[in-house]
């Protein structure tokens, strides 16, 4: 079976080329079908990898498949390769699995768009990435389906670019990724100086022989992490990800919340071996970097009015959790966490989809209200992600939440600086956490029905092209909103599921409960927890109780007050958060541009072009001054090439006489 | 010593003859000779005629297509000398003969001068003095070929600059704008004052020659054989060559006249420039000042390597903020061709492989480029990205050739662009890794100019000028379709053009190597690092191929053909 892992990214590859060549002809809802079925292919050859590497003792779970040789030049050998290990085939089951859900809600949620084959073109293309990344077996064919799924980013990001915001987005996201994308090819270099390999395995085995020095070593595990805040939206490269939502709502959940986005936490987590050859003051880095990126898009969090855009900041600090435990040598913990955030966000995202696909297209929370009696499918299995986000026991954020947190109160022992300052963090995060999304499900879900008054006064029509054709009551009378079709209801319900019992695979009672870090440990090695039960006891009734005052808290301020009665907590500093994009764009859009504008027009328009113009002028005076006997500027040239040629003849023969 | 030398040659002379004897068919002498007669019999064609003069030049850049893919299959991989060998006595008084040869070096730019021919044809519609234009389009495909294919300097010297006559007609003739003719002259004289350097240099090394051995040669290979020069004399006559090969690259600062005549070239010279003319410099760079002057090339590594790293950051910049899709794309070559001298003087085995690697992306990629602006242009009398919007509704399958070709240009992995520019980075980073971390941020920078000028351009709802715009048309689309297979096709599967390339770098730099007193790093450094784990394959590698190097450790690459 393992042999077999090629076909796997090959599915949605063929499903790829089958749509970008006959999309168009076989069109709605055909295309979105067919896309539906690669990915779900995908994931069920997933699973049969998953049992035939279960079958096998833990040491044997490790196997490279060749497929054929990519960039070959001396030493340089990189092939077309697959690592089927449980790390990689734990993503490829998410990424598969979640991934065909959210075909399957895009079926419904893309209804009537005008370049409906198109978006799942694009989306199988998406996934064969993602599933290139997570399986390669070296750095390079990772940075192909890295730069792959970056790629997809940018096209669904901007996939209605008739909008210039969405354009905008599209670039901005790119753009930002290349800097990381920087980072991690001056990683890749640096490695491949060292071990001259560049499969995980050859430098691994280089870094666990000694081979780096720990200079090199550290630079190179920096180098990689930028790239990692780049793809997963870090301090101080996160600024994408919020504008990101521009894209189509299963891009965001699909992308922007459970698969691409995780990219730079599994790097993080396949580079382990070489991360503890280098100085500790990585995993120092790479911890406060989480943390901070947590608690500051939380707080970011807490003042946003898209529906969207909370769940975007959200995500963010999310990630920012996972670098929190990477730091802290907590693996496992971290890709506990990613899983289930995949759950819960993703289910999230949906739902707002659904909510604003029978909002048409309304996306400000302000302008919802009471929507479960509208929409009671979308609200219960929301609650289900409110739930666990917030880190409500027994759901699933809960458990993964509560092992971060366990470990970075463990990580001082660890030699991370500040660990315990940064467990603090996280509990603040945890309880902001709380607090925003319960204000986002009160404004939406409880309330008064807002729509029924405000709608038609700075509408922003999403996909107004879209609907216009599909929705005859998109229009601005009164909003009536209503559930939506089973395509979206059914992931929805699913992942619901997922959100509350995923907790399940890895439970922290005993060490045959912790089933996912046991089957993770080839892989990413072991962490050991070292606090006695009651001490771990204890921590989880502080972090439960932290998500339990942030919702009451909300509660209190956005269930029980008038709307108006609340301004106070949402300080416009927040609401720009913190104007850092318009820092970024005065130092680098303003500032840069300007630097590109002196070197296009003053150096290379003035100055160069004066020196080789001054250079023509002068010529044309000597040559205008020769022309007497001359008839033409060329040969005036030929002449002088005639004269140098004789000049330099003559000392050459002289020289050597 | 000398006489067994010359003994030597003059066997392999006559090996040759009878080889190519043998074989029947002088395909390299082929290349060059089609297209110049195809140009003289046109001559003969009336001039109304323009229903057959179409078709005509079409089908005889085709021919030397179809012959130069044939000559890619035909090349056999395992030999690092010339193959295909034509040597032939021309100007007996002065020494210069007909000497053509093909390596691994040389190979995929006349593959790519034969492919691209035809889709400069093909591709734009010119509509007036047909029967000119395909005459000068057809001269100047003789002369690209020749420069590639030519192992006599002489001969080289004569190919490099019968390139010019053409282009500074085609700009002149076809062009656009009203500075098409500053510009054409602009071209014509940067070059041609580069190429007067050339000529020096060349005459010096030549008359330095005889004077060591007695004998008058033009023969590149015996002249880089003997190297009858002292250091200074190297350095001096490599300083003439490279100036010449940096106009035509053209390396940052002498690179303006690049966005000049691009802007006022019609498309299919702008296609030919790109794709192949500035690949004369770089391919001079390679061919001539590594090959000849080995020392020199390393004394001066440094400065080369940073005006390469300098034009990289700089053609990005430049291209940020230009007006013109066109001049954009002509910064953007500075830019991507900064890589090639990168890769170039970084004097490793990856460098240079990806440094030719590169030369092939480039010319398909940024043709490509061109073909489609051509066609914006063709249809809206404008390259001004101001004045394009929303082209990407009306033309889908136009925004997503763009967009592929965008992608490559920028250097996404799995196609093109991306195999070249990391095999070039990962090389100078062995050697000079400063260099290399300065010009991997270019790849940020890339992104930006590209992407920008694609949504000003493309996104957005078309504005009323734009409304009616057609998409791609059936010519149009065959015309691109073979670029946009390579693109994609050398992205995933480099190897069958990498082991071509490969053991001809590895020959040169051993060549190198040889000649350099001590060959110390970084000349030696190709494999120049033991892995700490000592587990890597090279040995075996050097092991499997020894016995070409054993039969080329005189570098004579008349044994090649004879094979």
């Amino acid at each position: 079976m393992i042999d077999l892992v090629w076909l796997i990214p090959a599915l949605p590859l063929l499903g790829f080329s089958l749509l970008l060549l006959t999309g168009k002809r076989i069109g709605e809802p055909v295309a979105g079908y067919i896309a539906t079925a690669m990915t779900g292919g995908s994931f069920l050859l997933a699973l049969g990898v998953f049992f035939d590497l279960l079958s096998r003792d833990g040491e044997e779970r490790q196997v490279t498949v060749k497929l054929f040789d990519w960039l070959k030049v001396g030493q340089l050998d990189v092939k077309v390769a697959a690592l089927v290990d449980p790390l990689a085939i734990t993503m490829v089951l998410f990424v598969t699995g979640i991934g065909t859900l959210i075909h399957l809600y895009a079926i419904g949620y893309m209804h009537g768009d005008a370049r409906f084959s198109r978006f799942f073109t694009y989306l199988n293309l998406f996934i064969f990435s993602m599933l290139c990344l997570v399986l390669a077996d070296n750095f390079v064919l990772m940075f192909l389906g890295w730069e792959g799924v970056g790629a997809c980013s940018y096209l669904l990001i901007s996939f209605w670019f008739e909008k210039e915001s969405a354009a905008s987005a599209g670039k901005k996201a790119f753009v930002t990724n290349r800097v990381g994308d920087f980072g991690l090819m001056v990683g890749m270099f640096i490695m491949f100086n060292g071990a001259g390999s560049l499969t995980y395995l050859g430098v691994f085995k280089v870094a666990d022989a000694g081979g780096f020095t720990r200079n090199a070593a550290t630079a190179a595990a920096l180098m990689l992490f930028l790239g990692a805040c780049g793809k997963s939206a870090q301090l101080p490269l996160y600024v994408w990800l919020p504008d990101a939502m521009e894209g189509p709502t299963p891009v965001s959940a699909l992308i922007h919340a459970a698969t691409m986005v995780t990219a730079g936490v599994y790097l993080m987590m396949r580079c382990f071996p070489l991360l503890l050859v280098a100085d500790p003051i990585v995993f120092t880095i790479i911890a406060w970097v989480g943390g901070l990126t947590a608690l500051f898009a939380a707080t970011i969090a807490v003042a946003q009015d898209d529906i969207k855009k909370i769940l975007a900041y959200s995500t963010i600090s999310q990630l920012g959790y996972m670098f929190l435990a990477i730091g802290m040598h907590a693996n496992a913990a971290a890709a506990f966490h990613m899983i289930t955030h995949a759950f819960f966000k993703a289910l999230m995202f949906l739902g707002a989809g659904s909510v604003i696909h029978g909002m048409h297209d309304e996306q400000d929370v302000k302008r919802m209200g009471n929507l479960r009696k509208w929409m009671p499918i979308t609200f219960f299995t929301y609650l289900a992600g409110w739930l666990a986000i917030a880190g409500v026991p027994p759901l699933s954020g809960f458990w993964s939440k509560d092992e971060i947190l366990l470990s970075a109160y463990e990580g001082g022992g660890l030699g991370v600086t500040g660990a315990k300052v940064l467990w603090v963090v996280g509990l603040l995060t945890a309880l902001l956490t709380a607090y925003y999304m319960s204000r986002q499900v009160f404004l939406v879900f409880f309330g008064k029905e807002r729509f029924l008054h405000s709608v038609g006064s700075g509408f922003a029509p999403m996909h107004a092209e879209a609907d216009t054709a599909a929705d005859e009551h998109h229009a601005n009378g009164p909003v009536t909103p209503h559930e939506s079709p089973w395509q979206m209801t059914v992931p929805l319900i699913v992942l619901a599921g997922l959100a509350v019992v995923g907790g399940a695979m890895n439970l922290p009672f005993t060490k045959s409960l912790e089933r996912l870090a046991v089957w993770l440990e080839p892989s990413v090695g072991t962490h050991e927890f070292v606090s006695s039960g009651s001490t771990k006891f204890v921590l989880a009734i502080i972090a439960t109780a932290c998500g339990l005052v942030g919702i009451f808290v909300a509660r209190m301020f956005w269930l029980q007050r008038p709307l108006d009665a609340n301004l106070a907590l949402e300080p416009a500093l927040l609401k720009r958060a913190y104007g850092v994009d318009a820092l970024y764009s005065n130092i680098f859009e303003k500032s840069g541009y300007a630097l590109a504008n002196l070197v296009a027009t003053v150096f290379d328009g003035k100055l160069i072009e004066g020196v080789v113009n001054g250079t023509g002028s002068l010529v044309k005076l000597v040559g205008g001054n020769a022309r007497k006997a001359q008839t033409g500027f060329v040969r005036n040239y030929a002449l002088v090439i005639a004269a140098g040629a004789v000049a330099l003849l003559t000392y050459a023969l002289v020289r050597t006489l | 010593m000398l006489g067994q030398m010359l003994g030597q040659m003059v066997g392999a002379v006559k090996l040759v003859e009878v080889a190519e004897a043998s074989n029947g068919f002088p395909l390299l002498s082929m290349l060059v000779i089609i297209p110049a007669v195809a140009a003289a019999i046109l001559a003969l064609v009336p001039r109304t005629r323009e229903e057959i003069i179409r078709p005509f030049g079409i089908i005889a850049t085709s021919i030397v297509g179809a012959l130069s893919i044939y000559l890619f299959f035909q090349f056999d991989k395992n030999d690092p000398g010339f193959q295909f060998v034509s040597l032939h006595p021309w100007v007996k008084s002065i020494g210069a003969s007909w000497h053509l040869g093909v390596d691994g070096i040389s190979l995929l730019l006349v593959v790519l001068t034969g492919i691209l021919f035809p889709i400069a044809l093909l591709g734009p519609k010119e509509d007036h003095d047909i029967k000119q234009y395909t005459s000068w389009v057809l001269l100047l495909e003789a002369g690209v070929m020749g420069t590639f294919l030519s192992l006599d300097l002489f001969l080289f010297f004569v190919c490099f600059e019968v390139v010019l006559v053409p282009m500074y007609f085609l700009i002149n003739g076809w062009g656009h704008g009203d500075r098409k003719t500053y510009s054409a002259m602009k071209f014509f004289l940067y070059t041609m004052f580069g190429s007067a350097f050339l000529l020096i240099a060349t005459l010096a090394l030549v008359y330095l020659n005889r004077d060591a051995t007695g004998v008058t040669t033009f023969n590149v290979v015996e002249l880089a054989r003997n190297g009858s020069f002292t250091m200074g004399q190297g350095r001096w006559m490599f300083a003439a060559f490279a100036l010449a090969f940096c106009i035509k690259v053209p390396v940052f600062p002498l690179h303006t006249w690049l966005p000049d005549a691009h802007t006022d070239a019609p498309t299919a010279g702008s296609v030919i420039l790109a794709g192949v003319l500035l690949k004369m410099g770089t391919y001079g760079l390679l061919r001539f000042c590594l090959y000849l002057f080995p020392e020199a090339s390393k004394w001066a590594a440094p400065v080369l390597l940073t005006l390469g790293v300098v034009g990289i950051i700089y053609g990005a910049l430049a291209a940020i903020v230009q007006k013109d899709l066109k001049r954009l794309v002509a910064y953007s070559s500075v830019a991507h061709l900064g890589f090639i001298i990168l890769g170039t003087f970084a004097l490793t085995r990856q460098g240079l492989t990806g440094g030719v690697l590169q030369m092939v992306n480039h010319g398909i990629s940024t043709p490509a480029l061109f073909l489609l602006i051509g066609w914006i242009y063709e249809r809206r009398h404008t390259r001004e990205i101001a004045a394009l919007k929303g082209l990407q509704k009306v033309a889908p399958v136009m925004a997503g050739v763009f967009t592929v070709v965008m992608l490559s240009s920028i250097g996404v992995p799995g196609l093109n662009g991306f195999a070249g520019e990391f095999i070039i980075l990962i090389g100078t980073f062995i050697s000079r890794p400063v260099w290399a971390i300065v010009a991997a941020s270019g790849v940020i920078l890339a992104a930006i100019y590209l992407l920008w000028a694609y949504q000003r351009s493309f996104h957005g709802e078309p504005d009323e000028a734009s409304k009616g715009m057609a998409d791609l048309n059936f010519r149009e689309r065959l015309t691109i379709a073979p670029l946009l297979l390579l693109i994609v096709g050398m992205g995933v599967y480099p190897k069958p053009f990498l082991e071509r390339i490969e053991p001809s770098v590895k020959e040169l730099l051993s060549h190198m190597s040889g000649r350099v007193e001590g060959g110390e790093s970084p000349l030696s450094s190709g494999e120049g690092y033991v892995s700490p784990a000592g587990e890597n394959k090279p040995e075996a590698h050097e092991a499997e191929e020894g016995v070409h190097e054993g039969g080329h450790e005189e570098g004579a690459p008349e044994e090649g053909a004879s094979e």
